[in-house]
């Protein structure tokens, strides 16, 4: 079971995440943003940070990278992808998930433990959890508002599309408290906290973030 | 070559907190009667003779502007 991570310019979880892959007994694969190369793995994860400076938009210029090329491809094909965070963003702009993500209502940076509940349990990265668990992980991003058309909100709710849900204040201005969401198969899901920060209780605030990288193991060799 | 505008404007529907922060901000400096900021962004591009204009939309439709929540504009404006 073999799990890419994405490094871009500009990237900083790429670590952590796979350490994340690591701790949920899985090979953690460094793919690197100017290869046309996903190196036969299993599943993409595009880790947070600020891709290429984050210029003209956080995740506009990521997008047409070398390898993201390869992972709209697989994506399409049903390969699992997680977007954390920058990868969120980079995953939006690509259209592989639908919406934006826009400077926070009230511009502040936002760095803290963030509740999230978990209202989808079906997707590759989420099995793990029980429906409308709460999860602590943190949340660190200053363009974390989640923006859609009035259509596209009313299509992810009405499916179950949407992933995780802010619990609480809303942090960043995110349309109806949106954390996360996923496409319709169900394989690809962006988020912006970061579960790949709380994989154990020694470095993390929780372990709640591991379940998602256990949940993928489990979707892949069930597959 | 020609100079050709972009302009890049959140769309109407959508929050725009850095205009909103601007005006905030005019009052405080003692400014009165600003009622309203958008903030946007504006591109000056030097275009060689033959690209036309179907070549100027897709830039900005696909990269310069995200049409989820911007609007776009190209113009061609006399160097």
């Amino acid at each position: 079971m073999r799990v890419g991570v994405i490094t871009f310019p500009g990237t900083l979880d790429d670590v952590d995440a796979q350490r994340a892959v690591k701790y949920a007994d899985a090979e953690a694969v460094p793919l690197w943003h100017a290869d046309h190369d996903l190196k036969g793995v299993d599943a993409v994860i595009v880790p947070g940070g600020f891709s290429y400076g984050d210029y003209l938009r956080c995740g506009a210029i990521a997008r047409f990278a070398p390898v993201m090329q390869e992972v709209i491809e697989a994506a399409n094909k049903g390969m699992p992808v997680l977007g954390i965070c920058n990868g969120f963003q980079i995953l939006c702009e690509a259209h592989l998930l639908p919406g934006a993500l826009t400077r926070n209502s009230k511009l502040h940076f936002v760095c803290r433990d963030q509740w999230l509940k978990v209202e989808n349990n079906q997707t590759a990265w989420t099995t793990r959890y029980d429906k409308d668990a709460e999860i602590l992980v943190p949340l660190k991003s200053g363009e974390g508002g989640y923006q859609a058309d009035q259509h596209t909100l009313d299509e992810l709710e009405g499916e179950g599309r949407v992933v995780f849900r802010y619990v609480g204040e809303n942090p960043n201005g995110s349309r109806n408290n949106i954390a996360g969401i996923t496409s319709a198969n169900g394989r690809i899901v962006g988020l912006m906290p970061h579960p790949e920060h709380a994989i154990e209780a020694l470095t993390g605030p929780t372990d709640d973030g591991l379940g998602m990288f256990l949940s993928l193991v489990d979707s892949v060799v069930k597959a | 070559m020609a100079r050709v505008v972009v302009d890049v404007m959140p769309k109407p529907e959508i929050l725009d907190p850095q205009g909103q922060a601007v005006a905030n901000a005019l009052p405080r400096l003692g400014f009165d009667g600003i009622t309203e900021v958008r903030q946007g962004k504006h591109f000056e591009l030097e275009v060689a003779d033959d690209v036309d204009d179907a070549t100027l939309a897709k830039i900005a439709e696909t990269f310069l502007a995200n049409p989820v929540i911007e609007d776009w504009v190209v113009r061609r404006v006399d160097a």
